[in-house]
């Protein structure tokens, strides 16, 4: 085989995702962690949170499936596996563990999913300031709520609130849903503000109901 | 042959040729006692002295050439030579001396005066000797060490040293300053707390979600865990470093004092003072006596104290520590109710209306099924079996103050928020202001004030080797990372050349690199030979990686290569595998080298195979199932 031969084929290989192993030398895939001939533990390489931990792209994620398949990643990867191992071993599996740590909280939440997903699927389609307050209703929405928060006496005044907040963000988050699922970005990218402050607002609550305790 | 084709599960690394079970301990490095712990096949021991006792007093005593106890012993010579006794030691680690608390206006500490041109670290004044915090804690850490070796009759140079959850950068560096002086190396910094649910969960099979309330001796804790199938995971931590049962001595001597033993205490006054509220603290805690004396100078002066007056002092500091157990609750998103469980840990917590604020609290008895004082040192040792042996157990800590940098006008830009999970890392861009700027500084802190002064400075970061450009058109990209140990490091690129700057630290309230170097070469206990030992165990444990990755490749790939071919990195690989079980490091490297260039070809026939082999789509539906499996 010839040189040219080799850099253009390396090139491609390197597109499809091949990269030489740093311990044994052999090709091994961009994505996978650990290398499949000499075990040594892999650089995390570039690909989305989804990719990363074994999910579809898509903002409907089972999360106690992804609970546990961070856990067996991390079980594998974090750096107290590698406490005994070479300096190259550890940097590698800090680098792994932080890069999956990432995806994990970014993925796990719904709002902080929501807010990538529309990055990933859309980031320079969207109008300018499409998840900007712009809507009437939800502002007086908010007042209300807020509001109603500040005039709680009692624990269970509090409670309730929480309750209705609670429940307006699971509708939130299944609307939310159906737009992803229609591929209606920009409403998403709309909604997930309402997402915003609703969270804000039940975690005002949960500050208001440990003073009442 | 036979060692050829030994293949290891990914991510299990062999170490060769370590000569003999060597256990690592774990050590809880408290602020009144210290305990050390081995586990051996999940099955924790505490290390205790002939009379049974666990708790080694972190009290060291100096004398004169420089030469320590440490212990019950040092704790005696605290009435007869308090100036030659330290105790405490661990509330001045990655501390300044405006953090230090004083009695009656006089430091439990002879601080030495700082001049401008030292690191913001205190320095002691003891038996004649000026030693910063981070040497005496170091002095502690090889009285534990020597304990250790004796019970065990080996050697002892890894451990897992546990520190409050709520210690930030500075004082975790200092820490893992001090064992290193020790010549201890740190498998890993795990926050007491979170050790203490390890204990519960490995030992006891706790499982739930649990709050781990650590009121130690200079240090409070609370962390909620959720806890199953062998993953420990953090889900928000909260204290204050400095708050404790020394807390609690300083409220009692300044209640005795105030019928006024004399007008101005010396150091040694103020030690003998402080014994003293202990000992009715702790007496208070079990009984109820209502008369204390203090003698200084033969002069015995009577205080009074009863259980009531004793628990109105120290309330306003627990309802503190209850106050805080609220926001770590708001922080893992749970009601107090919501946990299953709080787990009691640290001598603090015997004192009852301790026990009676959580209960009252969380809804339901704390638990102190281990003991308090040694449950930490229990999830210590687990955990550096865990971590030398090998574990299924999954433990996930979090940063407990929010990491930022100094903006425009002293204000403090969040980078990493509290309670994020471990490792983390977050990147920001900085450009430059001037046309030509070389170097910029940059100020990172802890804490979650909005103002830098209202944070505790971490360290400073000089940026060097920035390609000269014009004004804001630099892309410096700083990363900010967290380890596992929950330190700091900080690398810098500009983004549109390339060219990595170098980071040079200052750190606010510790030693610096070159103070460090200093102390390792004065450190006897860090000679040559120990040093040349640990180069070789390294240049090892790196042989052992090659040998297991060549003969990996060489059990798959085999066919690629002739038999001379194959037959010469054979007799390599049996030169590196015998100059392994030798002494000559350089012989080693020399080996691994070798081996590296006879595999050279060989590397480049299997990368070729493997990239034919993607071109062609074959095997990979194979290797993306591999992928997918994680």
């Amino acid at each position: 085989m010839d040189g040219l031969d080799t850099t253009v084929e390396e090139q491609k290989a390197h597109e499809e995702g091949v990269i030489a192993c740093w311990s044994c030398k052999g090709p091994v895939l961009q994505v996978v962690p650990f290398c499949e001939t000499c075990g040594a533990v892999q650089p995390p390489g570039q690909v989305n949170h989804f990719l990363r931990l074994g999910l579809e792209t898509s903002f409907d994620i089972d999360i106690d499936w992804l609970d546990q398949h961070y856990f067996n990643m991390q079980r594998n990867l974090h750096p107290d596996r590698f406490a005994i191992s070479s300096a190259q071993e550890k940097s590698l599996s800090q680098q792994q563990a932080t890069t999956i740590n990432d995806a994990y909280e970014t993925l796990k939440e719904p709002l902080r999913r929501a807010d990538y997903l529309v990055d990933l699927l859309s980031a320079d389609l969207l109008p300018d300031g499409c998840d900007l307050v712009n809507d009437q209703a939800l502002l007086m929405e908010t007042m209300e709520l807020r509001e109603a928060l500040e005039e709680c006496e009692t624990l269970e005044q509090v409670n309730a609130l929480s309750t209705r907040a609670e429940n307006e963000i699971k509708g939130c988050i299944e609307k939310l849903s159906k737009l992803f699922k229609d591929n209606d970005i920009e409403g998403a990218c709309r909604l997930k503000t309402r997402l915003r402050y609703l969270k804000k607002l039940t975690e005002e609550t949960r500050i208001h109901q440990m003073k009442l305790i | 042959m036979a060692t050829l084709l030994q293949i290891h599960e990914p991510g299990e690394t062999p170490t060769p040729h370590s000569g003999g079970p060597r256990l690592a301990i774990g050590i809880d490095l408290g602020t009144t006692n210290s305990v050390v712990a081995v586990s051996d096949k999940n099955n924790p021991e505490i290390l205790r002295d002939e009379d049974g006792r666990a708790l080694v007093p972190s009290t060291i005593a100096y004398a004169p050439d420089g030469s320590f106890i440490v212990g019950g012993l040092a704790n005696d010579l605290l009435i007869e030579r308090p100036e030659c006794v330290v105790t405490s030691v661990k509330r001045l680690m990655g501390r300044g001396l405006k953090d230090v608390k004083s009695l009656a206006g006089v430091l439990p500490f002879d601080v030495e005066p700082q001049t401008e041109d030292e690191s913001g670290m205190v320095r002691l004044k003891v038996a004649g000797h000026k030693l910063t915090p981070v040497k005496i804690s170091a002095d502690i850490l090889s009285a534990l060490k020597a304990r250790a070796e004796e019970h065990l009759g080996h050697v002892v140079d890894q451990a897992v040293i546990t520190v409050p959850a709520y210690f930030d950068d500075g004082a975790r560096t200092a820490t893992k300053d001090a064992a290193k002086l020790a010549g201890i190396e740190v498998l890993r910094l795990v926050n007491e707390p979170t050790a203490a649910a390890l204990a519960y969960g490995l030992d006891k099979g706790t499982e739930g979600t649990y709050a781990v309330y650590d009121l130690g001796g200079g240090t409070f804790d609370v962390s909620i865990l959720r806890m199953e199938k062998g993953v420990f995971q953090v889900l928000a931590t909260g204290g204050d470093a400095a708050l404790g049962g020394d807390d609690f001595d300083h409220v009692i001597a300044e209640h005795f004092l105030k019928d006024k033993v004399k007008d101005k205490l010396n150091t040694s006054e103020v030690k003998m003072t402080l014994m003293t509220a202990r000992r009715a603290k702790e007496c208070l805690s079990t009984e109820n006596r209502d008369e204390w004396s203090i003698e200084i100078d033969g002069n015995t002066s009577y205080h009074k104290l009863d259980r009531a007056t004793f628990e109105g002092l120290i309330s306003p500091l627990v309802e503190h520590t209850i106050d805080i157990c609220k926001t770590v609750s708001e922080d893992a998103s749970l009601l107090p109710e919501e946990i299953k469980g709080v787990v009691l840990v640290g001598g603090s917590t015997r004192i009852p209306l301790v026990r009676q604020k959580v209960a009252e609290l969380f809804g339901k008895d704390p638990l102190s099924d281990i003991n308090p004082d040694e449950v930490v040192a229990v999830g210590a040792a687990l955990q550096a079996e865990a971590l030398t042996v090998g574990s299924e157990t999954l433990l996930l800590d979090v940063t407990p103050l929010s990491l930022g940098i100094e903006t425009m006008g002293g204000m403090v830009e969040k980078i990493i928020p509290r309670n994020t999970t471990i490792p983390v890392a977050k990147a920001q861009e900085f450009t430059t202001y001037i046309d030509g700027q070389t170097a910029m500084t940059v100020h990172a802190t802890q804490g979650e004030r909005e103002m830098v002064e209202d944070n505790r400075s971490l360290a400073r970061f000089e940026l060097h080797g920035i390609p000269p450009m014009t004004a804001g058109a630099a892309r410096i990209r700083v990363t900010f990372a967290v380890d596992a140990d929950g330190l700091l490091t900080v690398s810098a690129m500009e983004d549109t050349t390339g060219v990595e700057a170098e980071v040079a630290v200052k750190p606010s309230y510790g030693i610096n690199e070159e103070e460090m170097a200093e102390m390792l070469y004065d450190s006897m206990k860090y000679a040559k030979d120990d040093m040349e030992e640990r180069l070789l165990a390294e240049s090892r444990v790196e042989a052992g990686r090659n040998l297991n990755a060549v003969s990996a490749a060489l059990s798959k790939d085999k066919h690629l290569l002739s038999s001379t071919q194959f037959a010469e990195i054979q007799a390599v690989i049996c030169q590196l595998e015998d100059v392994v079980k030798g002494t000559d490091r350089d012989a080693i490297t020399e080996a691994a080298e070798q081996l590296e260039k006879a595999t050279k070809d060989f590397a480049e026939k299997r990368m070729d195979q493997g990239i034919r082999m993607a071109l062609r789509g074959v095997d990979v539906d194979t290797l993306d199932e591999q992928a997918s499996k994680g």
